[in-house]
């Protein structure tokens, strides 16, 4: 390959050179120091693909269909706080991208995603593969522009990489006419940008901080609710002191899994829908609950009027104004950047020599112990069929629980993050707030670009796998050895869970038959691939396959049909309404 | 309750329906909305009526600052303000009409713009009531056509929306 662009960069540092729109748009990625873009080519952005043909900075790398590269970018960005990026083209291409877009905008995951349009002139004519994409993609995404001259290209670029990164994260769409692409222009990339509309917070209010303060060193009964937000901030080292300092009983949720070190005991497990009893118990029962970059989500809380029955007090900490008192009224509201916050909160707390009732803290903990000592998530362990619990449970063990875990969504996702103990954040990658399908396999790539050489496991199933598989070619083609655990009892799971307990066991369509041969196909795309159907095979087949450090293997688990995620609490019922396994 | 929201935003493409998409996609009620440049030529004011409880009001407000375009947000209803509307109603004003119909106007302080054989186009503006009630007071058979421009607002004496 022939690179044009070193002796460039110094050149036009100086003067100012005229570059097309295209090598402006492959310029700015590498002034934002973009190492890595998934993307798809196409006739809109042929230019830009040339462009990056000619430099050897920005590596690309094909996926197989845009929403893989969307989620891939998306698994970077999770595993790496680097902005995710992604190249797609008019039309479809933008299309095929929007269920990632609004996947990495319900988990407000950082991300730019550059899209090609139709020549200005041909907009608005129903050109060939015209989209209006600024149009179909405003509802999910953070924001967007329409680049009408091409003078405007390297600071909307900068503003792109601006907005997605800072206040509360969140994918961000640049589309860009064909011939603004070839126009040519002198390149500057702007050092920093500023909008008079946009100014996200960083500190706290230190009265608002002063009163959490007050709240905690009077609390009987606290409880820690941490969410994505703390993984998104880099919080998780300020969470894990503020949680230790005081000896607090702490959750996190689904988004927020690994924040909190999954193995210590002060760790509850995960809340909500299939939370552990004792989290649910806790969350309910609490005098003082700390909610921290979590949003009192309905797979959280339930039903919010059950939640609001017991008396309690609130502090919530958000960069986000609009998730504070949007579906639960708090007492203590904090806007701001939460390392910034729970530093300042644990000054105050250090330089104070009061600390919480001991005697009420002893209490309380006995109270969570006898909650979980109910042993919420026990399984038959005698069972001849597969259990899929008991695959996590040798996953974590096979991988020292130091594996980058995706998953896809369903039965599959719960069992995974109730069993696999994240000690660290990010490492736990899934759509939470959409609740895609076929987002398992494309993040994992991501994450594996993202983390050369670590050990990334995506647990799916034979539904959701099925959604986004044309991503095995790519797999293929990057050397990416995922390893593939899927727990395959043909059916999804949790559509045939929901109509077994409300739907009279009428399993409408959600049977599938005439499934593949995974093993075959696996080897169709060039990996390897391996049934398993005996409980005594699924640690040696999982050794096995974590052992082959440089191929991707698809280990097709077959498991009890019948299985159920437990606790449950059904749609509408309040957390504590809980269908436990035991009552069965 | 109704309120009525002023909002400063950005003059760019998209604005508009980025706001109107907003109150569409999470349920809000939109009464009226108007929008137009300000003295500034890269601001646009807009002034939305949307009804909703005192939760609902804080979550519009809190989303519509959460737009990046949004320079500033301020909900007028909650101090004292002006709203305005104008309407420009066309009626039936024939021979037998003409004497009653201009007298109504001159009551509403409306004035007549556009006359013909048997119509007369009446320009009145007030807050949304006044207009109301000029409907009301009318006999419906004489309405031909009415276009209204929906309420700006803006605050009284020293209340001030600006950057």
């Amino acid at each position: 390959m022939f690179n044009v662009f070193p002796a460039l960069a110094v050149m036009d540092r100086v003067k100012g050179v005229e570059l097309s729109g295209a090598e402006i748009v492959v310029r700015c990625l590498q002034e934002e120091g973009v190492e890595t873009v998934f993307g798809y080519p196409g006739g809109a952005v042929l230019y830009i693909y040339d462009a990056l043909f000619k430099q050897d900075k920005v590596r690309h790398v094909l996926v197989r269909h845009e929403q893989g590269a969307v989620h891939a970018a998306d698994g970077y960005s999770r595993s790496s706080h680097k902005v995710g990026v992604c190249l797609v083209t008019s039309g479809p291409g933008v299309t095929n991208a929007v269920t990632g877009i609004a996947t990495a905008y319900m988990d407000s995951i950082p991300m730019v995603i550059l899209s090609g349009q139709v020549p200005t002139h041909a907009i608005g004519q129903d050109a060939f593969q015209e989209c209006d994409a600024v149009g179909i993609t405003r509802p999910c995404v953070k924001h967007n522009f329409l680049v009408k001259d091409v003078k405007d290209l390297a600071t909307t670029i900068k503003k792109a990489f601006y907005l997605a990164s800072t206040g509360r994260p969140g994918p961000v769409l640049v589309d860009i006419p064909k011939d603004i692409t070839t126009h040519p222009c002198e390149f500057q990339y702007p050092e920093s940008v500023s909008m008079r509309s946009y100014n996200p917070v960083r500190k706290g209010h230190p009265g608002q901080i002063k009163k959490a303060a007050q709240l905690i060193l009077e609390a009987k009964r606290p409880m820690v609710y941490s969410g994505g937000g703390v993984i998104l901030s880099n919080a998780a080292p300020q969470l894990t002191e503020f949680v230790r300092l005081l000896g607090f009983p702490c959750t996190n949720t689904l988004m927020g899994l690994g924040a909190y070190p999954g193995t210590d005991r002060q760790f509850l497990g995960m809340p909500g829908m299939h939370g552990t009893y004792e989290t649910n118990m806790a969350m309910q029962n609490c005098d003082v609950l700390l909610a921290i970059g979590a949003r009192f989500d309905d797979r959280v809380i339930g039903n919010p009027a059950h939640f609001a029955q017991n008396p309690r007090k609130i502090v919530h900490i958000d960069i986000d104004p609009s998730s504070i008192s949007k579906r639960v009224k708090v007492d203590v509201p904090i806007v701001g950047n939460i390392p910034d916050v729970l530093d300042d909160l644990l000054a105050l707390l250090k330089a104070d020599a009061r600390r919480p009732e001991a005697a009420a803290l002893e209490a309380w903990w006995k109270q969570i112990e006898l909650w979980r000592a109910r042993d919420c998530l026990k399984y038959d362990r005698k069972s001849k069929l597969i259990k899929p619990q008991f695959v996590l449970e040798k996953l974590y063990e096979v991988t020292k629980g130091e594996a980058f875990v995706t998953s896809d969504v369903g039965q599959h996702q719960m069992w995974a993050a109730q069993f696999y103990k994240f000690d660290r954040p990010r490492r736990w990658i899934n759509s939470g707030g959409l609740g895609t399908m076929g987002f398992g396999l494309p993040a994992a790539m991501g994450v594996r670009m993202a983390n050369p050489g670590a050990t990334v496991a995506c647990v799916t199933g034979e539904s959701s796998i099925q959604m986004c598989l044309q991503e095995l070619s790519t797999c293929k083609q990057y050397r990416l050895p995922i390893k593939i655990v899927n727990l395959n009892n043909k059916y999804m799971g949790m559509v045939r869970q929901w109509q077994q307990f409300f739907h009279g066991n009428r399993y409408s369509e959600s049977y599938m038959d005439a499934l593949p041969d995974f093993v075959k196909l696996a080897e169709g795309y060039g990996h390897r691939g391996v049934l398993i159907d005996k409980p005594a095979d699924v640690e040696p087949a999982l050794r096995e396959a974590f052992a082959r450090k440089d191929e991707l293997v698809f280990m097709d688990f077959i498991t009890d049909q019948t299985e159920n995620v437990y606790p449950m609490v059904p749609g509408g019922k309040g957390i504590t309404e809980m269908i436990l396994s035991e009552e069965l | 309750m109704r309120h009525i929201i002023s909002i400063l935003v950005e003059n760019e493409a998209g604005a508009l329906s980025r706001i109107s998409n907003m109150f569409s996609a999470r349920g809000y009620n939109i009464e009226s909305l108007t929008v137009a440049p300000t003295e500034d030529a890269s601001m646009s004011r807009m002034t939305v009526v949307t009804v909703g409880s005192e939760d609902v009001i804080e979550q519009i407000t809190k989303q519509l600052n959460k737009l990046v375009e949004v320079v500033k947000v301020v909900d007028l209803s909650e101090a004292e303000y002006i709203e305005r509307e104008l309407m420009l109603i066309k009626v039936r004003a024939g021979a037998r009409e003409r004497d009653d119909m201009k007298r109504m106007a001159d009551i509403f302080r409306g004035r007549i713009i556009d006359v013909s054989d048997n119509t007369y186009t009446i320009e009145l503006t007030g807050d949304g009531r006044k207009l109301d009630a000029f409907i009301q007071a009318l006999d419906q058979g004489a309405i031909i056509e009415t276009v209204r421009t929906g309420a700006s607002g803006i605050g009284r004496g020293n209340r001030v929306l600006r950057v």
